[in-house]
């Protein structure tokens, strides 16, 4: 009888049910664990663990020259890699005091805002598919490979896309962007048409409504307090937006609406992304007429004078003394940083994005911590979940829009 | 409008010449304070009528394994929403004797930003609530971002700290 496995004390009369949602379960989209205490189906206590793909980015940054830096944020927020690059570059640039000209800018804005536009879309039909709708999914796809073969033409790769380079982009737009670009925007046939038969399958749809409003609230106050920023915050009824309030990359040159929800619950966060996706390429529309303004030699700018970090043109290096003396330089990293400590955010895809940057005039930072938006909302989810249902806590974390690469660093 | 001059003013009326080394790299207010004052001075400064610092924006650690009996420093990134306005301060803690008030009493948000902070240096927060390690496994005996650490495995040869610019 001895060898029989014995219960641990006090597991008969316990009355809940402990369970492990994560990290690998195909509900939680991501490598998230949450140990949950159910009472039947529903949840009266979760703890959160995170850390299960942390990859030590601000310890290798500290090795790195600020080039070599861009492809780890690449690996934060995946979804929309190109926010973040920008948003490095951004912050080398303050450091370095580099101004970019304006047809960069837009260039940048073009390229933010589709990188919104993919990661709300993603977003949000993962939404339906978790209450139940998948065909929404399929369906707006389709523009998602348009908008990665964007960042195809202009920095060839898709996902992690290491885009643009301090001072402005690597290479013009070619024409077949710009192309792709017009094809996105159709009115027709391109994402506007999509969008809107994607918000017709959701946003006044019974069960869905059923099934997303009043679950996962959260109060603007406590919103505030937990750190929350970007669309769950805006959801909460709080009209915070970098891109307004620090305007970065000339954002201060567009028209667009911050939407902003009520409640804070799923059904809010669900409309204010779609609102924001419908500003986006409202946004996205502006740039590219700017874009097109830009006549003769202006029409061929595309990155500022920072000869001592934007690497010259093969050609030039092959040719001239100077080019072959700085390209050597900057991939060798053996330039000197400026001394200066820098915090510089933008508005990423699910909140404020924050580079705090300190160099101590070396050729790599002295310390470089990226303030990652899901990391710091994420406190909050054991306190959304709580007495709710075990299908919503699914619904919620997925309305979130928890990144685990953002999570993790 | 809130000014760095106005926040400044009113911080030294309060605090006196508690707080120290006023600066304003890239436009942002930056002071150090005491370390058994960030509490005090974080209350104050999220309290206050015209200041309403009312967001913990950042909070983070950084090493200076030269700057002897204050080694830690944890730096903490405000913002006022209304003025839209941010700050920086900084208090120094010594490597051996790290502790630190816990500013999640304030911020719910300050739970997660300090727990990465005491596992990736070691700074520990007086007050919280569940201070254990968050990104790195439990069973790490160290704290990897202190400089002590090196990157690089120590036994390479085929690459050398010149070429970073740190001999």
């Amino acid at each position: 009888m001895s060898d029989h496995i014995l219960l641990p004390e006090g597991s008969i009369e316990k009355q809940t049910t402990t369970l492990n949602l994560g990290p690998t379960h195909p509900a939680t989209h991501g490598v998230f664990q949450n140990i949950l205490e159910l009472d039947g189906e529903r949840i009266m206590k979760a703890t959160s663990t995170v850390g299960y793909i942390h990859r030590a980015f601000e310890k290798i940054s500290e090795r790195r020259n600020l080039y070599q830096i861009t492809p780890l944020t690449d690996r934060l927020n995946y979804c929309s890699s190109p926010i973040n690059n920008m948003g490095w570059h951004l912050t080398c640039e303050k450091l370095l005091g580099v101004t970019t000209p304006k047809r960069v800018d837009y260039l940048r804005v073009i390229i933010m805002e589709l990188a919104r536009i993919s990661d709300h879309l993603i977003c949000n039909s993962i939404v339906g598919v978790d209450s139940g709708a998948y065909s929404g999914f399929l369906y707006v796809m389709q523009f998602r490979e348009l908008i990665y073969e964007i960042y195809e033409e202009v920095c060839g790769s898709r996902l992690t896309t290491n885009i643009g380079r301090i001072g402005g982009f690597e290479r013009n737009f070619t024409n077949a962007a710009f192309e792709k670009l017009e094809k996105f925007l159709d009115e027709k046939t391109g994402y506007p048409a999509q969008l809107k038969e994607f918000e017709n399958l959701f946003s006044r749809n019974r069960i869905f409504m059923e099934r997303t409003i009043g679950c996962g609230p959260i109060a603007a106050e406590r919103a505030m307090n937990y750190g929350f920023t970007g669309p769950n915050l805006r959801a909460a009824g709080v009209d915070y937006d970098v891109r307004v309030h620090t305007p970065y990359s000339s954002y201060q040159d567009f028209n667009f609406t911050v939407p902003v929800g009520t409640t804070g619950d799923c059904y809010d966060r669900f409309l204010v992304r779609n609102e924001e996706m419908w500003q986006s390429l409202s946004i996205i529309r502006q740039a590219y007429q700017k874009v097109q303004e830009f006549k003769g030699a202006e029409a061929e700018v595309f990155h500022a004078d920072v000869p001592a970090y934007y690497l010259p043109e093969k050609k030039d290096v092959y040719t001239k003394m100077e080019a072959l003396i700085y390209h050597f330089k900057i991939i060798m990293g053996e330039t000197e940083m400026p001394v200066g400590e820098v915090y510089n955010s933008v508005e990423g895809a699910n909140g404020e994005l924050g580079y705090y940057l300190i160099s101590d005039g070396g050729r790599t930072p002295y310390r470089l911590h990226f303030r990652r938006p899901c990391f710091i909302y994420y406190q909050a989810y054991p306190e959304l979940i709580q007495g709710g249902m075990l299908s919503d806590a699914v619904i919620t974390m997925s309305s979130l829009n928890l990144i685990a690469g953002e999570l993790d660093a | 409008m809130l000014t760095n001059e106005i926040i400044k003013q009113k911080l030294t009326e309060k605090f006196g010449d508690a707080l120290t080394d006023w600066q304003e790299p890239y436009g942002m207010l930056t002071f150090t304070a005491p370390k058994e004052m960030n509490l005090k001075v974080m209350q104050f400064l999220f309290d206050d009528a015209e200041l309403k610092f009312n967001f913990l924006t950042d909070l983070q650690a950084v090493h200076y394994p030269d700057n002897k009996g204050a080694e830690l420093a944890v730096v903490y990134h405000l913002h006022n929403w209304r003025d839209n306005v941010r700050i920086r301060f900084k208090v120094y803690t010594d490597i051996s004797q790290t502790d630190v008030y816990s500013a999640t009493a304030l911020y719910q948000s300050a739970n997660f930003m300090e727990r990465e902070t005491y596992d990736f240096y070691g700074v520990n927060f007086v007050g919280h609530p569940n201070l254990i390690r968050i990104l790195n496994v439990d069973e790490m005996d160290y704290f990897p971002m202190r400089k002590e650490f090196p990157l690089e495995d120590q036994t390479r040869i085929d690459k050398d700290d010149d070429m970073f610019g740190r001999g």
